[in-house]
């Protein structure tokens, strides 16, 4: 597959829901899932005579994940009115922030553990505050083309992350999105969930091409209407395409034609050309007179500061450094969450063997995560037991053979190390008694001795069986080695 | 300061306000007068003042992250032109 012709270029537009029992600028439950308009008041509906105040806790889990997105913090902040008219925006305008942003001039660090892309810094233009709108669900029952509306939704605080066109692949854009959703799932300030719309993407692209030695940039396209990140990286792959395609056919440059939105089919796998709304493109943004701005606090910002904690990129980094797992596995390992983290560094503390923890947790309990939909704080098998475990297959008191059915013991009876072996049948071998066991059998088979004294070590195999007879909680690798060091201790 | 009729026309738009091609031609003469009189605003020297961001000097007023009751479903629908049992009811919202 040939390079293509042209440039991707990709910014990327993000609302996310914060987590707040209620609404931005009145005290109606933000709960998903309601029955219809029964989270609604004179506020949020835009009753005359109503007046918003603003909602404490938005404004400071705003803070905090503008300051993780290391956004500097304007001292003074305002609220503006958007005015538009859509049937699911009681008030005729959206609140939200226009000239004067809350935070700017970010960044967010991408990067690709299979080194498909590299290492880079995506900037982060603004992240701002603003209100939901509500929802609109068309209805063709019994033929009436009304639209119903449901007002629960409007007024929900929203944070808009606009990042400036850094990305030049959907590849990136995935990564810049799966990074910060993670970003926001260790700080806690929203669900993330994409199906109830918490996390809402939209995206902007167009192409670079080199004509001439001269760089030539196609008109910008929004894409709305992605519901997944891999619809993301989809549509912007199949839009990427078309608009080569347009290029080649009209030669239209930017600046040529308005902005333009489109919408991503998922079924079709196609972008459509969406209405165009350019009558309303005149938003008038003015501030908003019911609302005081803010001048943010020193102790506002220390608050935020203190409740940063760390972060992904740090605790990526702190793994490879004090753990010394490979840059893959912390990947891995911090992908899964703050929870996942912690029932490593745990099992890593009791086993004492860092590596092997991490070969576990990335084979057995994600795995069996995976496979019983469960979360790892109700897991069957706790990181305590997890490094016990390891750490008694490395002394060799459970057979390494064993260990895989060991595990499974304890998740399923979610008993403690000493119960599953008890109920498996299994003791523990003391290195003493291995080494008893291992003579015993080298005295009984003078023939394997010599054979491995004239270089074939392989010989020792036979007496395995033998020792697993002999006792049943033999570790076969330490059966094999024990032998072996006897032999050669008794020929020097 | 004259504002033109295409301009008038689309401020009516945006309003979504439908005007006779009598009420522009008023409006225009009306709306231009009002923006003669604020124009006369320009002619304080104002090289010394602070630019204004906000009409009010107050700021930094918040409330609680603590819910309260707002209004039942069928006082909120009870002013609705068109309703059905749960929803307000509009025009057709042509397809996204
Ligand atoms: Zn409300």
């Amino acid at each position: 597959m040939s390079a293509p012709p042209y440039q991707i270029i990709i910014g990327l537009e993000v609302h996310v829901q914060l987590a707040t029992q209620t609404k931005l600028f009145c005290r109606c439950s933000t709960q998903f899932g309601a029955p219809p308009n029964t989270q609604t008041c004179p506020v949020c509906t835009g009753l005359p005579g109503a007046l918003p105040v603003m909602n404490r806790h938005a404004y400071e889990l705003a803070l905090v994940t503008a300051r993780a997105l290391n956004c500097e913090i304007p001292r003074y902040t305002k609220w503006d009115r958007k005015q538009y008219y859509y049937p699911d925006l009681p008030k005729g305008y959206q609140i939200s922030q226009y000239d004067l942003p809350m935070s700017q001039h970010g960044y967010l660090e991408i990067s690709d553990p299979q080194d498909r892309f590299e290492p880079k810094r995506v900037r982060v233009l603004r992240a701002h505050l603003e209100e939901d709108a509500g929802k609109s669900m068309h209805d063709e029952v019994a033929g009436r083309a009304d639209s119903r509306i449901d007002l629960n939704r409007t007024g929900t605080p929203l944070l808009e992350i606009v990042s400036e066109p850094d990305m030049r692949s959907p590849l990136e854009a995935k990564a810049y999105l799966t990074e910060l959703k993670l970003l926001l799932t260790y700080l806690g300030v929203s669900d993330c969930n994409m199906q109830e719309g918490s996390l809402r993407v939209d995206a902007n692209v167009n192409l670079w091409l080199d004509v001439d030695g001269e760089r030539v940039a196609t008109p910008i396209v929004e894409i709305k209407n992605m519901n997944s990140f891999r619809a993301v990286e989809r549509a912007l792959t199949y839009e990427a395409e078309r608009q080569f395609d347009v290029w080649e056919e009209t030669g239209q440059r930017l600046g040529d034609v308005p902005k333009q939105t489109r919408g991503w089919d998922d079924n079709a796998c196609v972008t459509k050309a969406q209405r165009s709304k350019e009558e309303s493109s005149d938003y008038r943004y003015f501030p908003d007179p019911d609302l005081v701005p803010v001048m943010v606090t020193d102790d506002q910002l220390a608050v935020a500061e203190s409740q940063l904690g760390e972060l992904p990129a740090a605790l990526r980094s702190r793994l490879q450094r004090e753990y010394e797992v490979s840059a893959y596995d912390a990947d891995v390992l911090v992908n899964q969450g703050r929870a996942v983290v912690d029932y490593f560094v745990e099992a890593a503390r009791v086993s004492r063997d860092p590596k092997k923890a991490s070969n576990w947790i990335q084979r057995d309990v994600l795995r069996a995560l995976n496979e019983s939909g469960t979360n790892i704080e109700d897991f069957g098998v706790c990181a305590r037991n997890l490094g016990e475990l390891i750490e008694q297959i490395n002394d060799g008191q459970i057979p390494g053979s064993r260990g895989v059915e060991v595990f499974h013991q304890m998740r399923e009876a979610r008993s403690t190390l000493a119960e599953a072996m008890e109920t498996l049948g299994i003791t523990g071998v003391d290195s003493g008694e291995l080494i008893a066991l291992c003579q015993e059998l080298l005295a009984k088979n003078p023939r394997v001795v010599s054979d491995v004294l004239n270089g074939k070590e392989a010989a020792v195999g036979s007496l395995i069986g033998q020792a697993k007879k002999s006792n049943p909680n033999v570790d076969p690798a330490l059966v094999r080695q024990t032998c072996l060091d006897l032999i050669r201790q008794q020929s020097t | 300061m004259s504002l033109t009729r295409e301009e008038v026309e689309r401020v009516a738009l945006l309003a979504r306000l439908e005007l006779s091609p009598d009420e522009i031609e008023r409006m225009t003469s009306q709306l231009s007068k009002i923006l003669d009189h604020v124009e006369q605003l320009g002619q304080l020297d104002t090289t010394d003042v602070q630019a204004m961001a906000h009409a009010i000097e107050m700021s930094n007023v918040f409330a609680e992250d603590q819910l309260r009751a707002g209004l039942s479903r069928d006082d909120a629908l009870s002013n609705a032109p068109k309703r059905d049992e749960e929803c307000y009811r509009v025009p057709a919202v042509l397809g996204e």
